[in-house]
């Protein structure tokens, strides 16, 4: 997937910040991609690159944990992320149909982000609410009990209103909201460029 | 230390606390319980609405978030406690019963004991919890404050005796309290078991400076959530046994290793550290005394198997959390090879009241040589899930049926699973075995973080151990062969056994490849990976053998062996429900009037069969896949 203008920009100017606000420890180096991730919303190749210059270190030493760790994500997640909980009491009760909905329904693959940038759709392992399986959680939100039919209204929400009651009531972090917003323009155009 | 002067410094602290605590008696308080999990099941918008009835009605009541008391299944909760009444709590609250309570119980007399769930005191008019089976079972040590404590406010847990632990501790020797420790053989609730003491006193007598203590909330097992819902719902108990650690072991500095799936644990800890940091119990003089901690979080970026000690040490290091060998252990050697104690949440949470109330109090619960209590995440087919405490000892079967209540609906328990991806698959006749760190080894399971999931007949046990296995199998982090390819041979032949193309030779060499992974991997995770496969080719033996031999899936789970069918017999002209829940529109009305599924385009995903009104119950899975053509042919 192509970078945008915005996350060029990023790299470029605000890498460097981050890592001599950590001193620009090779030890640091998980917290640093955390942060990176946090402003970028995936660690693209480019950035990866850029830590390994400015830590001084080979670049398949940042490589190695980014891609072993499940928090770091190399593709950009979706307009809106979805996660479908795999943890044991949601795979019994069904955490795998509500995953291959998904699947159908956005014409993606699990792990992969929709190519306007729309959607990304990935398994998380528990997110700690075993009780109401399954669960998946969109867009920070837990969705408790999740049938194919609830899949195809949870989609529908997003199509028919663009989500904004799901940002309304959503019970996200602040700060994550004014990233998504501000985030949210971006891929639209480039939508637009593509169609 | 001075003694007197820490017992002062606590005297002060403790009676801010209690003054603080007694003007919340003084009027009525809605608490409510917003952990992740209640948040999930819409406590949030229950909290609104009690604020938004409270405004309207000009009301001087309190509405304070607490953690989460576990009772899972009947989220969202409330307790309302009023002056003159005992405290009650609520369950299954919702918008419009949160306005009925504020209404007739805040506002009137009237304590609408029909939506009760259970009195918290003792009174004339509605039952505690040890009037029920499951509070007669249960014992709680480190989830008594969970759930009736604001977990972001020090003063709550200062009230219920918190840091009185701490204060103790610092007018004991060090070598006192580690003698303690052992005495009481607390064991690690890591999974392990390995006793806490021994680990501390490692700590103390190995070289090097500075020393650190690390607390692993680097929960990764699908199915348990008992640690993130401490850190919720009283992160001071985690963290006053880690300042007790410090001082008994000598360290200066610490870590709580969360991981970063849990932002409200997180964030609840960081809170907690900064307010302790305000009361003086961390920082250069903790209590006024000589003795200086500081504690922070560490984010863990999700691999299950940085909660190996060694593997998470080295992910805190900036690498990849990959094990290496022991010894040297970290108590010798451990986080920037400096010697490093580092225990469970859980571990951690039973500390102070060991200190508090001493050895012996703490060994008359549970086994001689598993002293203490359990806690379980009690999930899957169960009426009652949630978290349960219950002495080491406790028997399967009372937790899952007089706890848990047993399986709802008509189907029958099938087996439980414990200890996670590590753990195994027990049956019914296991279901008599004490719980305890060596019973359950014994039998092919282990404790692990105590993630219990009970399944019934309509689970298939292959599945579940190709669904663990394919679990460990991703999260391998590749370092010994054995566990890294040896997973992925498992793996593929599972998955080729589910689809109905396995061979009978293949149960051998599962069994062969498991041994083989056990005995050539370094870590527990590859040690213990095999064991959901062992343990059901054990006890299930004959459900491997109908997948092999017939093709049957005999719980009618693994979508390749199965067809849906819908019976026409049972089918009704006038209903047309499954054709509406058909996310395909595999579902089609026949010209008689009936319904019937379009083989080639269903997907298998049961909405049909839920959907379905139970007075028909029309749809039916076949297993073999074969069985239709014979329905079909009969017409």
């Amino acid at each position: 997937m192509k970078l945008l203008e915005s996350e060029k920009e990023i790299i470029s100017n605000e890498l460097q910040d981050i890592v001599d606000e950590f001193q620009s420890k090779p030890e640091n180096l998980i917290p640093i991609l955390q942060k990176v991730q946090a402003k970028l919303g995936y660690l693209p190749l480019p950035a990866m690159e850029k830590i390994a210059q400015a830590l001084n270190i080979p670049a398949v030493d940042v490589f190695g944990p980014a891609t072993f760790y499940n928090q770091f994500r190399l593709n950009p997640p979706g307009e809106h992320q979805i996660k479908v909980c795999m943890g044991t009491a949601c795979y019994m009760a069904g955490g795998n149909i509500a995953m291959e909905s998904f699947e159908r329904r956005l014409n993606i693959k699990e792990g992969e982000t929709s190519p306007d940038r729309k959607y990304s759709l990935e398994r998380v392992a528990c997110v700690g609410c075993c009780a109401m399986a399954p669960v998946v959680v969109v867009d920070d939100k837990v969705e408790r009990s999740v049938t194919p039919t609830r899949v195809d209204g949870i989609i529908l929400s997003f199509e028919t209103n663009g989500g904004k009651k799901e940002m309304e009531t959503g019970q996200g972090k602040e700060g994550r909201k004014e990233l998504e917003q501000s985030d949210r323009e971006e891929p639209q155009k480039e939508g637009e460029h593509n169609s | 230390m001075n003694s007197a002067l820490i017992e002062e410094y606590y005297a002060k602290i403790k009676s801010e606390a209690d003054a603080k605590i007694e003007t919340l008696r003084e009027k009525p308080v809605v608490w409510i319980g917003t952990a992740s999990c209640g948040k999930a099941a819409g406590a949030e918008k229950v909290k609104e609405a009690f604020e938004q009835a409270i405004k309207n009605n000009n009301l001087d009541v309190r509405v304070i978030e607490v953690g989460c008391m576990g009772y899972c299944y009947a989220e969202p909760l409330a307790v309302i406690s009023k002056p003159g009444f005992p405290s009650i709590c609520y369950g299954y609250v919702d918008e419009g019963l949160a306005n009925r309570l504020v209404e007739d119980f805040l506002m009137g007399e009237d304590p609408c004991y029909e939506y009760a769930l259970v009195a918290l005191e003792a009174n004339d008019y509605f039952p505690t919890f040890s009037d029920f089976p499951r509070g007669v079972y249960e014992e709680k040590i480190i989830l008594e404050h969970c759930g009736f404590i604001d977990p972001g406010d020090i003063d709550h847990y200062i009230a219920r005796e918190g840091y009185a632990a701490l204060a103790k501790a610092l007018r004991m020797r060090p070598e006192e309290i580690i003698s303690e420790m052992k005495d009481s053989m607390l064991r690690g609730r890591g999974g392990a078991g390995f006793p806490t003491g021994i680990k501390w006193e490692t700590c103390r007598m190995a070289e090097g400076e500075p020393k650190y203590v690390i607390c692993n909330g680097d929960e990764g097992d699908p199915g348990a959530f008992m640690d993130r819902n401490i850190l919720e719902s009283n992160p001071h108990q985690v963290i006053e046994g880690m300042i007790i650690c410090a001082y008994a072991v000598g360290a200066s500095r610490g870590y709580l290793y969360i991981r970063a799936e849990y932002p409200q644990a997180i964030m609840q800890v960081k809170k907690a550290i900064q307010q302790a940091r305000g009361k003086g119990l961390l920082g250069s003089r903790v209590m006024g005394s000589e003795f200086g901690f500081d504690l922070e979080v560490f984010e863990g970026s999700g691999a299950f198997v940085c909660g190996e000690e060694t593997a998470l040490i080295s992910s805190m290091e900036g690498k990849m959390g990959i094990p290496r060998q022991r010894p040297p252990h970290p108590a010798v050697s451990g986080f920037h090879d400096k010697p490093t104690v580092l225990n469970n949440v859980k571990t951690f949470c039973y500390v102070p009241p060991v200190i508090r109330k001493g050895a012996d109090w703490f060994k008359s619960t549970g086994t001689p040589e598993s002293p203490g209590t359990a806690v379980f995440s009690l999930v899957g087919k169960v009426s009652c899930t949630g978290l349960v405490e219950v002495p080491m000892g406790t028997t399967l079967r009372n937790v899952i049926f007089d706890v848990g209540e047993g399986t709802p609906g008509e189907k029958g328990f099938k087996a439980v699973q414990i200890g996670g991806p590590s753990g195994g698959c027990l049956p019914e006749s296991a279901l008599d075995l004490p719980i305890d760190f060596d019973s359950l080894q014994e039998a092919g399971a282990i404790m692990g973080s105590g993630g219990l999931v009970v399944m019934d007949e309509d689970d298939c046990m292959v599945a579940v151990a190709r669904f663990f296995l394919e679990f460990t199998q991703h999260e391998s982090c590749g370092k010994c062969t054995f566990c890294r390819l040896g997973t992925r041979q498992m793996l593929d032949l599972l998955t080729d056994i589910t689809k109905g193309e396995g061979k009978p030779e293949h149960l051998e060499t599962l069994r062969e490849l498991a041994e083989d992974i056990k005995a050539g991997s370094l870590c527990n995770l590859g040690k213990t990976a095999p064991n959901p496969v062992l343990t059901t080719l054990r006890y299930f033996r004959d459900e491997y053998e109908a997948h092999i031999n017939e093709r049957v899936c005999p719980a009618r789970m693994c979508p390749e062996l199965i067809v849906f069918y819908i019976a026409p017999e049972k089918c009704s002209k006038l209903c047309n429900v499954c054709v509406g829940s058909c996310p395909t529109e595999a579902v089609y009305t026949r010209e008689d009037g009936l319904k019937a599924i379009n083989q080639e385009k269903c997907v298998k995903c049961n909405n049909c069969l839920k959907a379905c009104p139970p007075e028909y119950n029309a749809v039916i899975k076949l297993s073999p896949p074969e069985l239709l053509k014979e329905k079909e042919g009969n017409q």
